[in-house]
């Protein structure tokens, strides 16, 4: 059951002119949330912008083990994320949530493989730390255009998680996008060593993960964003072109609730709508 | 203190009103909202069959307000009577369902379906949906049209029916005693506007289907024009919508004309407006020792406008 918090800006880290970490005093939510949901969160006290944004639960803030809080994981893109890279610790945002399927992380000996580009870091944190606890091995396929836009990597060494990097101009790691390691991965493990990926970033990297996983005949979990009116299943906005979980025809799905999370061979990719 | 109204047979406890295509089928909101403390229930617009609506984007927003082309995806009407009924039933919501048509028998045949359901309590004819090409809005756009449609599922139901008139049209009013005469019981205005949004950079419209409709704060002076306008040419119930998120909002679509209000796009806000809205209207009864709501619907005093600027 999702609440509404009146959540106090605890923080506002800026990573660069793009990307900031909001952290956001709510208790509640935290409490209650898991690996992958979302939050929704108003970005001005008036009617524009009027609708609330989604956001993916970047960390659960705990104060000596007690929840306190969440972050979201931002980066400017439009009004909306513009308004939430500026805002100063102290203010109020109206924050709803936890929503949304959560991931199912894998138990050993399985491994689980994260795989994000560029914002799609955002539901990965809470991920890599329920895999820590239940000691499933994990590795962070992480990809952006350069150096510069690899961000909180110290996060998932902290919980033990194999990272591997790529970006595009070579800066950092493997040259060239995610989908370059991941593929050479993919080929140097045996079949009888069980894996599951879990994809975020934009929808054609999303969509080349799925072919990979799909290849190599490994399950693959995918978190989906599509423009968002409510985050409840009210409004019908954030629908994606999928099959049900037992096959048939494709039908507009539900993001909010449905997903954000997707078994990625639901999914009719050629029929996605979403972020180049 | 008493918030009750009726409609035709139906009795509301409250005139606040879950609007149409604004809260799925009622079900999704059960965790948030207990739906039997709303004035009613109006579900996502039903076809007799499933419809997948349009591709995304379907919604952008505008300033203070959105504009949606979702197209009118939904489960067919057979399916949410075996589906989600049973738990708004279970739920003791007050139901309404809001019915769609591409042609006039389309629009009896679910009517006759829904009146044989336990648990559906009025109909909402949807003549006014500005998203679909065909049937819908060309009954809500023409008096004939209107008229027809609405004598047609009068014909077969016993249950209160409410056709929800399009303001995209010259006098809405009109449109409200055409349904009047026809038998409805009562009206609900207005929908969203017909719009349009483009972005100038790659210079595509914003929405998939290229047009769609306004609706959010942005419409209410206009919406509560119309209802000013209509309560002066029916007797028969309205209910007000458009752009409400406050309890002074809702008074002032009463207070214009309406007896019951249904709430859209704040919902998607604030899934937590009701308890908000329906406190700050007792609130002012209490300030206005007002002991029937329904005592200040269409109580909109015109007259001393005029001699005030007349004076001055």
């Amino acid at each position: 059951m999702p609440v509404d918090v009146d959540a106090a800006v605890i923080e506002n880290r800026r990573l660069s002119a793009d990307y900031n970490v909001l952290s956001l005093a709510a208790p509640e939510i935290a409490a209650r949330a898991q690996p992958g949901q979302f939050v929704m969160v108003k970005t001005s006290g008036g009617n524009d912008p009027l609708l609330r944004r989604p956001f993916s639960i970047f960390e659960i803030l705990r104060d000596g083990g007690a929840p306190i809080g969440v972050s979201i994981f931002n980066k400017r893109v439009g009004v909306g994320t513009t308004l939430l890279s500026r805002v100063e610790a102290g203010a109020h945002l109206a924050t709803l949530g936890p929503l949304g399927r959560p991931f199912e992380p894998v138990d050993p000996p399985a491994e689980g493989w994260m795989v994000a580009g560029g914002v799609g870091l955002a539901p990965f944190v809470t991920l890599a730390e329920a895999l820590a606890a239940r000691g499933t091995r994990a590795t962070l396929f992480y990809g952006a255009r350069r150096a510069e836009e690899l961000y909180c990597v110290d996060l998932f060494e902290a919980l033990g998680v194999r990272v591997v990097l790529a970006t595009e101009d070579g800066s950092l790691g493997v040259r060239g996008r995610i989908t370059v390691p991941l593929e050479a991965a993919l080929g140097d493990r045996p079949l009888g060593n069980p894996v599951k990926l879990y994809v975020c970033g934009p929808t054609p990297m999303m969509r080349a993960c799925a072919q990979l996983a799909a290849a190599h005949g490994r399950a693959c979990d995918v978190s989906l964003e599509q423009v968002m009116g409510c985050g409840l299943g009210g409004c019908y906005s954030c629908v994606v072109p999928a099959r049900g979980a037992a096959g048939g025809a494709p039908h507009h799905t539900r993001t909010c609730i449905d997903g954000p999370i997707f078994d990625a061979q639901r999914i009719v990719w050629e029929a996605v709508s979403g972020h180049g | 203190m008493d918030l009750s109204l009726s409609i035709g047979s139906l009795t509301l406890p409250n005139p606040l009103i879950a609007a149409s295509g604004c809260f799925g089928y009622g079900v999704e909101y059960a965790d948030v909202v207990d739906l039997s403390t709303l004035g009613g229930v109006a579900v996502k617009g039903l076809f007799l069959s499933e419809r997948e609506g349009h591709a995304p984007p379907r919604i952008v927003e505008t300033p203070s307000g959105m504009l949606n082309a979702i197209g009118l995806q939904g489960i067919g009407v057979h399916r949410f009577i075996r589906e989600r009924l049973p738990e708004l039933r279970e739920r003791r919501a007050i139901v309404i369902v809001n019915i769609c048509g591409t042609t006039l028998d389309e629009y009896v045949e679910v009517a006759r379906i829904l009146s044989d359901a336990e648990g559906v309590h009025a109909l909402e004819l949807n003549i006014s949906c500005p998203n679909i090409k065909e049937g819908g809005i060309t009954f809500g756009c023409s008096l004939p049209g209107t008229h027809a449609v609405v004598s047609a599922v009068r014909k077969v139901t016993a249950l209160p029916v409410i056709p929800k008139l399009t303001p995209n049209v010259t006098d809405v009013a009109s449109f409200a005693k055409a349904s009047e005469d026809a038998g409805a019981d009562a009206v609900s205005l207005v929908n969203t506007f017909l719009a349009m949004a483009i972005d100038v950079h790659t210079r595509r419209p914003r929405l998939t289907n290229i047009v769609g409709g306004l609706s959010g704060p942005a419409i209410r002076p206009i919406a509560v024009r119309m209802v000013y306008e209509c309560r002066r040419v029916v007797k028969i119930p309205i209910v007000g919508m458009g752009g409400i998120a406050t309890a002074d909002d809702v008074l002032e679509f009463m207070i214009a004309g309406a007896n019951a209000v249904q709430v859209g796009t704040m919902n998607f806000v604030d899934p937590f407006i009701w308890d908000k809205l329906l406190s700050g209207v007792r609130e002012y009864m209490t300030r206005h020792g007002i002991a029937r709501l329904q005592d200040i619907v269409g109580t909109v005093d015109t007259r001393a406008r005029e001699q005030a600027w007349i004076s001055s």
